[in-house]
């Protein structure tokens, strides 16, 4: 990586144990998101992309969760942190806009309560309630919200889900966190709000020089959004590149397979998906977890798959590039 | 709609209820059967007596003629003459009512002081053996009848240990305050009497620890159930996330939505307290009006059972309405959504 890592997540692996057994979700997950990056993260539901968010600000129950391998963040490994330690860099260093508007604010308090609660975590938090309410009223302009007064004075049930949307991104920016991550970011709203929703979140992290991460199973959003993207599949990263490169040329069987199956609108028919279904985390596949679905599996497949550097900052998890000269085309 | 306007309907509606439930206790009381007139006069009265106290009541005449009575009497606060005590009910009620209400008051106020805690408590320790604890008391509470409480208290504390009084509002020898309210406690305090404040706190430990604790037990069991639903909810993921502290997680952004159907269901097991005041009045010589109420039901005394039924009509129907409007004030959803269906 050129640019100095602020988020750096080092063979991360989390499993649960239930009544049926221990599920090995997160398989040894190596991420990172530079400073000022825009990083996005896709895979289809179920493949481990909202466990690592939670495994990142340490929302994962301990005596269930079992979590091994590093998370680096400025400097400080936040595995192993004192839940009080981990309690100061949320909502302050890092924050997170949650997937759905519509549950992520508590309906009985109004909205000012709520985001006056999330400014009193800044540490440049000043005690008087009249800078909180100006910095309040402040940061709903910055998220283009009109009669933020108003706003705050309601009842999320009386905002449109643009306007959670908007006041959810405000709680997250407002503190002025180093990383910022956005979970499902606009999927639950319409298409046209969706677009005025990122475009203020990303005028927003660019002037301030947020990075961000990005997780969706949209790729159209990544492909306007991010600067680097992973792709996830069954709880380990599949293939990793620039956003360009990875839509002009994906390498690893499982991204073609995504890539092919987002509808065009130049009527060449259905998209052809991916037959088969996520594994089951109570027993997975042995070696590559992509194998029972992959169009191109082969016996080495049972191993765990290499990781292979196929071009600057495009690598991929995958046999069929083992050894072969980096350029190849499958 | 106004939300005002909102809560101006429902009391109208209130009245409504109470209309009905005078209509329901007037036929009821005169479907049981038996003659009210000879079983309140005795076996040896005459027929003469009996028909001269038939005419006097208005029995003699058509049922819609002796509603039209009824009614009248009622919206005048005049039920009649207990046939039992040979007073006019309301005289009866306005002596008994208060000191039932004040039992029912400090059973209920347990109820959310203690209750209401424990279910905090047991939902922020889940799983642990706090929890644990705090479900199998509440358990226990639920399934016990208040009078087992009554004798089991009484026996342990009364008896066995001679801690607390056994009977009775006031000791012997403790000059009641005189009637204002008929609350000793307000009584007492207004007329600068603590001493006599103190020693009905005493009598009045154990009916109303008996009368609360199946109460106290729902309280827990109910605010930990919807704290825990509440504690799955994104909202409070989101709140975590954002660094809130646990405990003002749990005090504020968990308690408040979990009040809603804990206030609701506590609201109804409040009002009924005045009904399961009866048995613990029975057992502690509490002269309370739920005793009555069972006195009179035994002779027939129809005009003292549709008294003290319109009075827990009333109660209930105050209740209700003051939970109306603490729902409304806890979830702004009911508040807005009264307004915006009329717009």
């Amino acid at each position: 990586m050129a640019r100095e890592a602020l988020l750096d997540i080092r063979d991360l692996s989390v499993s649960f144990t239930g009544y049926r057994g221990v599920s090995r979700v997160l398989n040894g997950v190596n991420l990172t998101v530079g400073r000022g990056e825009k990083v996005g993260l896709v895979g289809e539901t179920g493949c481990g992309k909202s466990l690592t968010v939670r495994a990142v600000l340490g929302l994962l129950r301990k005596p269930r969760a079992r979590v091994r391998g590093e998370i680096w963040f400025a400097g400080r490994n936040l595995v192993g942190l004192s839940a009080g330690e981990l309690q100061l860099i949320r909502g302050r260093e890092i924050t997170v806009v949650f997937q759905d508007p519509m549950a992520a604010l508590n309906p009985v308090f109004t909205v000012g309560e709520q985001l006056r609660d999330v400014i009193a975590r800044s540490p440049r938090h000043q005690a008087s309630e009249r800078e909180t309410w100006a910095r309040a009223v402040a940061i709903l302009k910055e998220v283009a919200l009109p009669d933020p007064e108003r706003i705050l004075h309601a009842y999320p049930v009386q905002l449109s889900g643009g306007m959670r949307q908007r006041v959810l991104i405000a709680m997250a920016l407002v503190n002025e966190p180093a990383l910022v991550i956005a979970d499902e970011l606009g999927t639950a709203l319409d298409v046209t709000i969706q677009e005025q929703i990122l475009q203020v979140m990303r005028s927003l992290v660019d002037a301030k020089g947020i990075s961000v991460l990005l997780i969706t199973h949209n790729l159209g959003v990544v492909r306007e959004t991010t600067d680097r993207v992973y792709v996830m599949y069954a709880g380990s990263i599949a293939e990793t590149a620039p956003t360009a490169d990875l839509f002009r040329a994906p390498k690893h069987p499982y991204t073609q397979g995504l890539l092919a199956s987002v509808p065009k609108l130049t009527g060449e028919g259905v998209p052809r998906g991916i037959d088969g279904m996520i594994p089951d985390y109570l027993s997975p596949p042995p070696g590559c977890r992509f194998a029972p679905r992959c169009p191109f599996v082969q016996p080495r497949c049972q191993q765990p798959p290499p990781w292979v550097e196929v071009g600057p900052d495009h690598a991929l998890a995958c046999v069929l590039y083992d050894g072969a000269p980096t350029g190849l085309r499958s | 709609m106004r939300y005002s306007t909102y809560l101006l309907q429902r009391m109208l509606l209130s009245v409504v209820v109470l209309l009905g439930l005078s209509a329901l206790i007037f036929l009821i009381a005169r479907v049981i059967p038996g003659d009210p007139a000879r079983i309140a006069l005795g076996p040896l009265a005459s027929r003469t007596q009996i028909a001269s106290l038939r005419t006097a009541m208005h029995l003699d005449e058509p049922l819609y003629r002796q509603y039209a009575y009824y009614l009248g009497g009622l919206l005048n606060g005049d039920f009649g003459e207990s046939l039992y005590t040979r007073r006019p009910a309301s005289a009866d009620l306005r002596e008994l009512f208060p000191s039932t209400l004040e039992l029912v008051v400090y059973a209920g106020l347990l109820m959310v002081v203690v209750g209401i805690p424990l279910g905090i408590l047991a939902a922020s320790y889940r799983d642990t053996w706090v929890d644990t604890t705090v479900r199998l008391i509440s358990l226990g509470g639920v399934v016990t009848p208040a009078f087992v409480w009554a004798i089991v208290l009484m026996l342990i504390f009364a008896y066995a240990l001679g801690v607390l009084p056994v009977a009775g509002r006031l000791s012997p020898g403790v000059v009641p305050p005189p009637v204002v309210t008929g609350m000793i406690t307000i009584d007492a305090l207004w007329g600068g009497a603590p001493s006599t404040y103190f020693d009905f706190l005493r009598h009045l430990i154990l009916p109303a620890v008996s009368l609360s604790l199946a109460g106290v037990a729902q309280a827990a069991r109910l605010t930990r159930a919807s704290m825990v639903d509440i504690a799955g909810r994104p909202f409070i993921e989101a709140a975590r996330a954002f660094g809130i502290s646990e405990a003002r997680i749990a005090l504020k952004y968990m308690l408040k939505p979990s009040l809603i159907p804990t206030v609701t269901i506590l609201g109804l097991d409040f009002a009924a307290l005045l009904g399961n005041a009866f048995l613990v009045e029975s057992v502690f010589n509490w002269p309370g009006m739920a005793r009555y109420g069972v006195e009179v039901i035994l002779h027939k005394d129809l005009n003292a059972i549709v008294a003290v039924v319109m009075v827990m009509g009333l109660f209930f129907v105050v209740i209700n309405f003051l939970i109306d409007i603490l729902v409304g004030y806890l979830d702004p959803r009911i508040r807005l959504r009264q307004m915006e269906d009329a717009a």
